[in-house]
């Protein structure tokens, strides 16, 4: 479905009725609606933080929102059609459709990311467009995690890696349209939680400990752990914690990576939000679980499951213990909501709008209470450090630089994945110490350090460290440590292209910078040769005054190829 | 936080900005600083009623220390901030957001003549054309009143925030995302087609004119603006007519007390009535061959009934109808053969002139306008109970509320600004009880709507008394204080539990309780009602449970409680403080006080005793006096009967019957097309004077445009009138409706004379009133910045305490049955005002609402064999109606709903005239009708 035809309102072309309206006035709410949508959200509370979760609930059933479902469920939430509608029309995984509109149920998403776009991404989604005509209804999606399995698609619920045209339509055929099976996660007895409990350990000494690790937030801003958990310690109660699995940085996949591993990955998570949110006093916890992924969702839920028995033993044993409430929220296709303010507003069921700064979320969270958000990634290494000790953790490291990264490698290597690897590393040794170098036929032209809002990089400079502070003098920043390596056979401009219309598509339109700035420039960046004097300012002005760090950093690339790659735009270079 | 919600000692925040020390108030915001200081930054989204989402990023500044910049919309500063506005950094991003604006939107001059986007494009030195375009969005053009235009659209979000912050709309929103990011009504529905009221709040707020009047009248400046008071319901909105050419071009709202600038539908976009080619420019006299036909006196051109007269003819011949009738029957007081119908549309000088007339003239206090159809028995109740009927608090008191009962009221139709205020407090924490048979829009806000059977609010109030006895939620020590007879109305209500009205008024007991419970142990509870309550034959006894629940919990005399009977005209409060009823004069000095007939004889200069001490005929009264022969000539200013009284077809005959009917209105009404003389009046944007709004807040109305043709002020022809009579008046009042400063003489000389007689505005002087624009009474003397709050100790009654009175149940005067098995409500909707005269000639409001409906349950439609849309007749004891059906799921089972806006489908011709045996009020909210399919019986 054209999404601009969409947009457009229609006009009424016969002058205003002279009757009068047969209804009040708007659209009405049909009792079948109301019926339909009593059905299907019968065992939601009735709650307008709960807005996303009841769309996810039309959605699901219909594989479309309809225009009278949302009367409906308005009318339900006690709210305004408006405040419904917006809602449903910010999050790209839903669509929303006449009452009368007939869609196949099943929606094929098609990443046109960088890593998945390098690796044919754009011709199978026009592939799939031709041949699935009436079957599916085939989008074109930002980056989905499976940028190591590129390219990368989704049929339904159904993540599917290195897609193929055959792949998609067999799955379809099947009706395999529902989430992968992943191995189930292995029971922890989450000891850190128990020494913590028991007194064994004291609230103080976590933070000790913390502070000793030097553990960095790992969502991308790299800031000290310890540091936000004593701020919003001291703030008065009510206090929540927001665990952001929201990734969704161009080229990250290593929270899904952390999440599903069976031995260690949810459930330590889960004992590291359990302790952050014993030591600041949080008596709830949000787990705010990205949308694309179906898998990771199903294999947190069992996860809960056995936390939540855990929790319950845990309560006889230590009567004092008050286990804070958790609750699982499913996002909805907005890149912006990882970031932690844009999380919170979608968490209380809004549209996924960064708010302003100050005040900071420690301050002003969840339901304007303070709260710490983080990553779930730093979260997950909470018990490691409590069990090792965070000496053990600031030690590792090279070149100056402590503690440990986990890498998301993709685009031109042999074996793109996730690595753990030393702070300070950099890209030659990873490529070549993790990744298996580059193919056959390619060698290094430039590199992403960290994702769609890094910058780009040349070969010339991969022996620079990587990690949070070591490129700033380059323009770039490692962020999430999404590193996407291009060869000889990529251009850089194209790099920038792809990614300035990643963020067009995911700005959340609030700010003038960033939501024209982000438009302006994709026009701009098709011009063979660039108009260096108006992208430069285009870029300070996107830098210095959008609202949040889509805005700030979507110019990065840009000012990259300017500043490393100025032959591919200018006279005579441009191609 | 704002800067008045702190402490007045907070100490001052000492920071730098641009090279210079300066000082910020606590709360202040860096662009409120600069602008304070004279340093001008530019800002979009930032408007001052409507808040700073900070998301244009055009007020962008450079703080030392920050990594980015920050809106100085939203920040405040901090001690020691140093802050550099001029910068190259911070004026290149201010200018750089400017042009992506432009980009967008490069043409918004074309809308509206004063865009903020190029007015601020100028200053910073903002280029058009420097970045591409954006696709063009188009146009919706589906509203009769506002056009949107999204290619002047800049995403600020001042007209979502206005239609949901203030207004507490909520149809208006942002949607989608990034560049798609829209402005959209509902489900980006058509806005003709939306949930949308029209208020205009977004017209107001938005600065490029991608919202504008559809009229195109942003599009050139008006060349004389004129601030006024709105003309249609009693909240009393001061607005500003932007003129041009003799013509109104648009309204805006402005900061006036009872509404901050902000206007509803019919106050934005209904000023064009006076506009109408219908309007009356020439005196017209009876055709010999017109004969009053009560059947006929719909939409009737004039010249099939009337010719055209001179002045002097005209009212020559007015005077001489009247005087014939006054010299052949020779009655006086109650028996007068003359009576006269003033009214509340008018302004207080007009009013105070038509009572004084028709005392002076025809000694008889046979005098009265629409309030007796209004909140009569509300105003019996309240001088019953606490020797006043003024309201205690003002509307926008429930800002301070905990707790507001409405009852009996649908402001969101008929006091939009009103329900605005309850919509905010709501949003603010304060819980809403809507007690009304019909779910309206409120519900949606309402902690908890109470769908009673109509008619029984009697059951349902003393059950909450009940509870509220037995339970010990009273307040013993304001008992003891302030009131009467309590142990008379804890008594009585012992017989009156939830569980034994609950089957009468159909709300559950546990219901009952918590919401008597609520009210009660509320810190500050209000009660709001309107004719839900009082156009009932039971109507006082509902205002005195009303009374009763405020005194015995001690919720009154404080702000955020009390009693406000929501008046509906604009100046109802204003015409019956002026004496425009039969009982009193003005200031409410009842007509058997000696000493208060004297006053007012020596100042009139009437011979001692010319005034009678037994009150006059009320409106329902003088109708059955003229019907009877009793009453045989009539002056009605700017009322219509004919429409708004119960059994119109009745009143219409009664009308006939009379020998001599003059009527003063600005349209051939159908009442005037049974009059003798027609006398064409100014509508209320070409005349000055004051007026006087729900809250007690007098106010001045400023003449804007001419009168069209020969039409002449109200008050003018009354003073004429006067002369013609034998009255020696001389007050020299302007015919165009004109009046100065000047207290000497025209209408500052009627109002001085008035306020002789008023001590509740003696400190208000026709001087201070132009001085101040706006003073609540009571007013002592001209320091006294007058009283929004009243009987904070104590009533006006003979011993100072609020008298209890006890109520029984006593049901409807007209009970459905198996031939008349529904029971039909009437009132008014959003669009149209009262009889529809003015509204229905206004081009927006017709198009909105164009004809009459029915508006039904759709299962009690069905049930008819009816579907939405269908043509239905709707037929009472008294009369039969058609008109299509409105299904509408707010409307309770077997229960009809029908505005009393359109001649031709008249509900009055179905309603009851049984009276309330103490205020005279018919009642208009509950007959019992038949419905059936249109066609063939």
């Amino acid at each position: 479905m054209d999404p601009i035809a969409r947009r457009t309102i229609p006009l009424r072309a016969e002058p205003a009725p002279r009757r009068p309206r047969a209804t009040p006035k708007g659209r009405q709410v049909t009792p079948q609606a109301r019926d339909r949508v009593q059905a299907l959200c019968a065992d939601l509370p009735e709650r307008r933080d709960l807005l996303i979760e009841h769309l996810h609930r039309l959605n699901d059933a219909e594989g479309v929102l309809r225009h009278g479902h949302l009367a409906a469920l308005a009318e339900r939430l006690r709210l305004s059609q408006v405040e419904v509608f917006e809602v449903a029309s910010f999050y790209h995984h839903f669509t929303v459709v006449d009452d009368e509109a007939e869609l196949p149920a099943t929606v094929v998403r098609v990443c046109t990311s960088l890593s998945c776009t390098m690796a044919g991404g754009e011709s199978l989604l026009a592939d799939l467009q031709g041949q699935l005509v009436g079957q599916a209804r085939v989008e074109a999606a930002p980056c989905m995690g499976l940028c190591h399995a590129a390219p990368a698609a989704s049929v339904g619920q159904r993540q599917v890696p290195q897609a193929s045209a055959e792949s998609v339509r067999g799955l379809l055929a099947r009706g395999e349209t529902g989430p992968r099976p992943l191995p189930a996660p292995v029971p922890r007895d989450m000891a850190q939680l128990r020494r913590l409990l028991s007194g064994e350990l004291s609230a103080d000494a976590v933070l000790a400990e913390l502070k000793a690790s030097a553990l960095r937030g790992l969502g991308g801003a790299g800031f000290p752990a310890w540091r936000k958990w004593e701020t919003v310690r001291a703030q008065p109660g009510p206090r929540h914690l927001v665990v952001n699995i929201d990734e969704g940085e161009v080229g990250t996949f290593k929270d899904w990576a952390v999440l599903t591993d069976p031995q260690a990955g949810a459930l330590q998570m889960l004992e590291g939000a359990l302790i952050a949110a014993q030591v600041v006093g949080a008596d709830r916890v949000w787990l705010y679980l990205r949308d694309e992924y179906h898998d990771a969702r199903q294999h947190l839920a069992q996860a809960l499951g056995m936390a939540r028995e855990t929790l319950a033993t845990l309560q006889q044993t230590f009567p004092h213990f008050q286990a804070p409430a958790i609750e699982l929220r499913r996002g909805a296709g907005a890149y912006i909501c990882g970031e932690e303010s844009a999380l919170i507003e979608s968490i209380e069921g809004k549209r996924g709008l960064p708010r302003l700064k100050p005040p900071i979320v420690a301050l002003h969270g969840v339901f304007d209470q303070p709260t710490l958000a983080h990553n779930l990634e730093s979260l997950w290494w909470v018990p490691v450090v409590l069990a090792r000790g965070g000496a053990w953790l600031a030690a590792q490291g090279r070149r100056g630089r402590s503690g440990l990264r986990r890498f998301s490698v993709s685009g031109r290597v042999r074996r793109p994945g996730v690595y753990l690897a030393p702070a300070g590393i950099t890209l030659n040794e990873l490529v070549h110490e993790h990744a298996g170098g580059l193919p056959e036929g390619h060698s290094l032209y430039a590199y992403l350090p960290g994702g769609a809002s890094g910058g780009i990089l040349p070969a010339s400079l991969a022996d620079v460290p990587l990690d949070f502070d070591t490129l700033a003098e380059h323009g770039c920043f490692v962020g999430s440590m999404a590193v996407v390596v291009l060869s000889q056979h990529d251009r850089a401009r194209d790099a920038a292209l792809n990614l300035m219309r990643f963020f067009e598509h995911e700005s959340c339109g609030q700010c003038t910078p960033c939501r024209a700035g982000t438009a302006r420039a994709v026009q701009l960046l098709q011009a063979p040769v660039w108009d260096a004097p108006l992208l430069g300012e285009l870029s300070q002005v996107m830098r210095d005054a959008s609202i949040c760090g889509l805005g700030q950093a979507a110019p990065n690339p840009v000012d990259s190829v300017l500043r490393f790659f100025p032959h591919e735009v200018t006279e005579g270079g441009a191609a | 936080m704002k800067p008045h919600d702190l402490p007045p000692d907070a100490a001052p925040i000492a920071f730098t900005l641009d090279g210079q020390p300066q000082e910020a108030r606590p709360g202040e915001t860096l662009l409120q600083v600069a602008q304070r200081v004279g340093v001008v930054l530019p800002h979009l989204c930032h408007q001052e009623r409507l808040g700073s989402p900070g998301n244009c990023r055009a007020c962008v500044v450079e703080i030392q220390g920050e990594r980015v910049l920050a809106p100085s919309c939203c920040r405040a500063p901090q001690p020691g901030m140093v802050v550099h506005t001029a910068s190259d950094r911070a004026t290149s991003a201010r200018r750089t957001v400017l042009e992506l604006l432009l980009a967008d939107a490069p043409d918004t001059s074309m809308r509206k003549h004063d865009s903020e986007l190029a007015h601020w494009a100028g200053v910073a030195g903002a280029r058009a054309g420097r970045f591409p375009g954006r696709p063009a969005a188009g146009q919706d053009l589906s509203h009769p009143a506002m056009a949107v235009n999204l290619d002047a659209c800049i995403q600020c979000t001042r007209c979502v925030r206005a239609c949901r912050d203030v207004q507490g709309n909520d149809v208006l929103g942002l949607a989608f995302r990034g560049g798609h990011a829209q402005i959209v009504f509902d489900q980006a529905d058509p806005m003709g087609q939306s949930t949308c009221v029209a208020c205009g709040e977004c017209v107001q707020a938005c600065p490029t004119g991608a919202i504008a009047p559809a009229n195109g009248a942003f599009a050139q400046p008006a060349t004389e603006q004129v601030d006024s008071v709105c003309p249609f319901c009693g909240v009393g909105c001061q607005l500003r007519y932007h003129v041009s050419e003799g013509r109104i071009q648009h309204v805006e709202g402005i900061a006036g007390p009872a509404n901050d600038s902000r206007l509803c539908v019919k106050g934005r976009f209904g000023f064009d009535y006076a506009h109408s080619p219908e309007r009356l420019t020439r005196p017209l006299i009876r055709r010999a061959d017109a004969p009053k036909d009560p059947l006929a006196v719909q939409h009737r051109d004039w010249r099939e009934l009337f010719r055209e007269a001179s002045w002097d003819e005209a009212l020559d011949a007015a005077a001489a109808g009247l005087r014939r009738a006054r010299d052949a029957y020779p009655g006086q007081g109650r028996a007068s053969p003359v009576a006269g119908f003033g009214s509340a549309k008018g302004t207080n000088e007009e009013a105070y002139l038509f009572q004084k007339l028709i005392r002076s003239a025809f000694a008889t206090h046979n005098v009265d306008h629409c309030t007796r159809l209004c909140h009569a028995s509300s105003v019996a109740a309240l001088m019953e109970g606490l020797g006043s009927a003024v309201v205690s608090n003002p509307l926008r008191d429930v800002a301070h509320a905990d707790f507001v009962l409405l009852i009996g009221a649908n402001p969101a139709q008929n006091h939009p600004v009103g329900a605005s205020w309850i919509k905010n407090a709501v949003r603010q924490g304060t819980k809403l009880v809507l007690a009304d048979p019909r779910r309206t829009e409120l519900a949606r806000h309402a902690w908890r709507h109470l769908g009673f059977q109509p008619g029984t609010d009697v059951a349902l109030l003393n059950a909450m008394l009940h509870v509220i006895v037995q339970e010990g939620l009273t307040d013993p020590a304001y008992i003891a204080a302030h009131t009467r007879d309590f142990e008379a109305i804890r008594d009585h209500a012992a017989d009156f539990s939830p569980e034994a009205m609950a089957p009468v008024c159909g709300i559950a007991p546990a219901t009952i309780r918590e919401v008597a419970r609520a009210y009660a142990q509320a810190k500050a509870a209000m009660i709001l009602w309107g004719m839900g309550v009082s156009q009932h034959t039971h109507g006082t006894d509902n205002a005195r449970c009303l009374i009763a629940l405020a005194l015995v919990t001690g919720q009154i005399g404080r702000p955020g409680t009390g009693l406000h009977p929501l008046r509906g005209q604009n100046n109802v409060q204003g015409a019956s403080d002026a004496g425009l009823i039969p009982m009193v004069l003005p200031d409410y000095q009842r007509v058997d006080d000696a000493a208060a007939r004297q006053r007012a004889e020596a100042l009139w200069g009437l011979p001692a005793g010319s005034l009678g001490a037994e009150p006059g005929l009320t409106v329902v009264e003088i109708m059955q006096a003229a019907q009877a022969g009793r009453v045989r000539a009539m002056l009605i200013q700017g009322e219509n009967p004919a429409m708004s009284d119960p059994d119109a077809a009745h009143a219409r005959e009664a009308l006939v019957r009379l020998d001599h009917l003059v009527v003063q209105d600005i349209f051939l009404t159908e009442t005037a097309a049974l009059a003798d003389v027609v006398l064409p009046a100014t509508a209320w944007p070409e005349k000055t004077g004051s007026v006087t709004n729900t809250d007690r807040c007098v106010q001045l109305g400023r003449r804007a445009v001419p009168a069209p043709g020969e039409a002449r002020a109200d008050a003018w022809i009354t003073e004429q009138l006067a002369r013609r009579l034998g009255l020696p008046w001389v007050y020299g009042v302007a015919p165009d409706g004109s009046a100065s400063t000047d207290a000497t003489q025209g209408i500052g000389a009627v109002y001085e004379e008035m306020r002789a007689l008023m001590p509740s505005i003696r400190g208000l002087s026709w001087a201070r009133l132009w001085r101040e624009g706006a003073v609540t009474y009571p007013v002592a003397d001209e320091t006294d910045p007058g009283h929004a709050v009243v009987f904070t100790d104590g009533f006006p009654t003979p011993d100072g305490r609020a008298r209890l009175v006890p109520v029984a149940l006593r049901p409807p005067a007209e009970q459905p049955d198996a031939e008349y098995p529904l029971v039909l409500i009437t009132g008014r909707q959003l669009e149209h005002w009262h009889t529809g005269s003015m509204t229905r000639r206004s081009v927006t409001l017709d198009a909105l609402e164009p004809g009459p409906v029915l508006s039904l349950h759709p299962a009690t439609a069905a049930r008819r064999g009816l579907v939405a849309g269908a043509q239905a007749c709707v037929r009472s004891r008294r009369g039969e109606v058609c008109l299509p059906v409105r299904v509408d799921e707010g409307m309770p089972a077997n229960t009809a709903f029908i505005p009393f806006a359109y001649a031709e489908a008249a509900a009055n011709l179905l309603t009851n005239p049984a009276l309330d045996p103490l205020g005279k009020i018919a009642e208009l909210k509950y007959c019992a009708v038949a419905v059936r399919p249109a066609g063939p019986d």
